[in-house]
């Protein structure tokens, strides 16, 4: 199946030495669409393809690199506002995604967006930690009622919370996936095995935990435009850990002990597919243990590809409407018990229509 | 090959079909709409532009469709038109009127956001004489009607949105784009220079009512020809007040163009330096007028400047 030109350059970035001017405008296109145009711009600096890169793509390329910039400048400095409100908290604080592969000094931060700062608390402190954040300032970002309860009764998240003077969104959860699922990771063998950052009274998840949480995030989260970014960092992740002794055995027994096997298989699978991410023969087949029945697999290898490939603007190809669609539907499954989904999804239905008037 | 050139016809098949690429100085902007009602104006507007012969690789690349709404009605009912760039919509769709000025909204929205080669300030920039007078402009201060009104007699045309200023060597690159002329501004301007042509006024935007004059053909063929900044002017329109050039600190003048900067924290200490320089390099004034004579005749006078020590 045709997964663009995007998924081939990321996977072998050496090869951008060939493109044609036409090509790189395709290229930079869907680059800049599934967020990862920095990223590219690190890939092709580390292959060295940059200089050789035609001016206009290098000066497209360097700008979005300097927005990057700014954004992990803007996530550095919020995390220190954080640190600085949440210091009397008598619970841990664990930094998760961006915030924390950048400040673990991780590759998979190279180049990477960044629009909020992730969180973790443990669920008993939930409150303390909201009024610690408004009593410096800090404002829920939802407005309607219904959309506050929905986060607080359903979701494995406060309501999204930003600074009033700032932009920075800061999202406090209090495990990574929704309480409401039918995968509830245990939350509580999550902190215990955080590790400390240096000179930082903050945490961050541990290596197999980290890539664990990167795959639940990604195809469970409803965000799926964003997904191949996503699955960008699990392949960064994963190439940065391999090498720590015993950390394929340690990750299958950890994704065995939090309930999220499949979510791991899936990443895994399609991280191969498109990243080219390695990963050892005997571990492939551990993983494969836990694959879904064939025909689900077929069906999820379809929608995912086609939902994940970048098009042409202003021409989507056929099909990947309904690939997004039916995943949206997967994802709301997933999410919540039958009822509840169709209490929510008539709500947003009539909420829908009533704004669009 | 320049976009006027191109058969009507053929300029609406290539608009519909793999979209035009408009060298338009700093930018290449590829731009592509099915809305045949477009191609007219999108061809007077932009009749001097150079069609770009690179390859196909763009900067921006805007497209201008009109989404069918529900059950297709909106093709032939109160049909509208929205933006897309890239895949992002960022706009919401706007009564297909509003085309023109969506679509000149939509390529400022793209460099604002994307173009970091440059500190980009939101001013007008038009040169004589080797040096260029840059006009920082809040909204409703008269920057575009000063812009056109001098553009149209003898200055040269930069930009009427965006000053360019090179981080290597200071230079503004120039931008030359239809200049954006809003409410009572379009009667000034077509009494000051009734040959100019100007887009249909289209009334009722969030803007009021905006028109676009075509920029003169000599700025657009000069898009490659940069300028060092000499003058610094802050403009406010009074009405019924006599003209006063009154010279600004350097100071005050940093910390007035730093405000109106999209990109400035952006950059870092290179945007600080890069500012520094084009305020040591100029002269700053504030600037009050009420009749684009009086504007005319006092910034042509303008002295040369006297770099900071």
């Amino acid at each position: 199946m045709d997964i663009g030109l995007l998924a081939r350059l990321l996977r072998e970035p050496a090869s951008m030495a060939r493109l044609t001017p036409a090509e790189w405008d395709v290229l930079l296109r869907q680059a800049r669409h599934a967020s990862l145009l920095a990223r590219l711009e690190a890939l092709a600096r580390d292959a060295g393809v940059l200089e050789a890169a035609p001016a206009r793509v290098r000066t497209r390329l360097e700008s979005a690199r300097i927005d990057v910039e700014q954004q992990q400048r803007l996530i550095r400095w919020e995390v220190t506002r954080l640190r600085r409100v949440l210091a009397p908290l008598r619970a841990p604080v664990v930094l998760l995604k961006g915030a924390a592969y950048l400040h673990a000094d991780l590759p998979a931060a190279r180049g990477r967006q960044f629009n909020d700062v992730d969180i973790l608390v443990p669920a008993e402190a939930l409150g303390d930690v909201e009024a610690m954040l408004r009593g410096e300032g800090w404002v829920s970002t939802v407005s309607s009622a219904y959309d506050d309860r929905y986060y607080r009764e359903w979701s494995h998240e406060l309501p999204p919370m930003a600074h009033k003077d700032r932009q920075v969104v800061v999202d406090v959860h209090h495990n990574i996936l929704p309480p409401t699922g039918r995968l509830r990771p245990d939350a509580r063998l999550l902190l215990a095995a955080a590790r400390p950052l240096p000179e930082s009274p903050l945490r961050v998840l541990a290596p197999e935990d980290m890539v664990l949480h990167c795959a639940c995030h990604l195809f469970m989260s409803g965000e799926l435009h964003k997904s191949l970014r996503d699955l960008g960092d699990l392949d960064a992740l994963v190439r940065g850990f391999a090498g720590g002794a015993g950390f394929w055995p340690a990750l299958l027994e950890r994704a065995r002990a939090l309930h999220v096997e499949r979510p791991l298989y899936y990443g895994l699978r399609f991280a191969e597919r498109l990243f080219g991410t390695p990963v050892p023969a005997q571990s492939r087949l551990a993983v494969a243990r836990v694959a879904p029945p064939a025909p689900v697999r077929a069906a999820m290898d379809t929608l995912v590809l086609a939902a994940m490939a970048p098009d042409q603007p202003a021409r989507p190809r056929r099909g990947k409407g309904l690939a997004l669609r039916l995943l949206t539907v997967r994802h709301h499954w997933l999410r919540m018990p039958p009822l509840m989904l169709a209490r929510h999804l008539v709500h947003q239905a009539l909420v829908r229509r009533t704004d669009g008037g | 090959m320049r976009l006027g050139e191109l058969p009507r016809r053929d300029l609406a098949a290539r608009l519909e079909r793999r979209g035009v690429d408009l060298d338009t100085g700093a930018f290449i902007v590829r731009l592509e709409t099915p809305i045949a009602a477009l191609v007219g104006e999108v061809q007077s507007l932009y009749r001097d532009y150079p069609l770009d012969e690179g390859g196909g690789l763009a900067d921006f690349h805007v497209a201008v469709v009109s989404p069918p709404g529900p059950l297709g009605i909106r093709r032939w009912w109160r049909q509208q038109a929205t933006v897309i760039l890239d895949e992002d919509r960022p706009f919401e769709p706007l009564p297909v009127d509003m085309a023109v000025p969506m679509l000149e909204w939509s390529i400022n929205w793209c460099a604002a956001t994307r173009a970091n080669q440059y500190v980009m300030i939101h001013a007008a920039v038009l040169e004589r004489g080797g040096c260029a007078l840059v006009l920082p402009g809040v909204s409703g201060a008269g920057k575009s009607t000063l812009c056109a009104g001098l553009a149209l007699r003898g200055w040269r045309l930069l930009s009427d949105e965006f000053a360019l200023i090179r981080p290597g060597d200071g230079a503004l690159d120039p931008w030359p784009r239809p200049i954006s002329l809003k409410n009572a501004s379009i009667d000034v301007i077509r009494r000051w220079a009734p040959d100019a042509y100007m887009s249909m006024p289209v009334p009722h935007t969030n803007k009021g009512t905006v028109a676009h004059v075509r920029p003169p053909a000599d700025s657009v063929r000069r898009a490659r020809e940069s300028a060092m900044p000499a003058w610094l002017v802050f403009p406010a329109f009074e009405k019924d007040t006599p003209p006063s050039l009154t010279p600004m600190p350097r100071a005050r003048a940093f910390f007035r163009l730093a405000d109106c900067s999209f990109n400035y924290p952006s950059l870092g200490i290179r945007g600080f330096r890069t500012l520094s320089r084009m305020i040591d390099g100029c002269d700053a004034y504030e600037f009050r007028y009420s009749s684009l004579d009086d504007a005319l005749g006092l910034l042509g006078a303008l002295p040369l400047p006297t770099p900071a020590a």
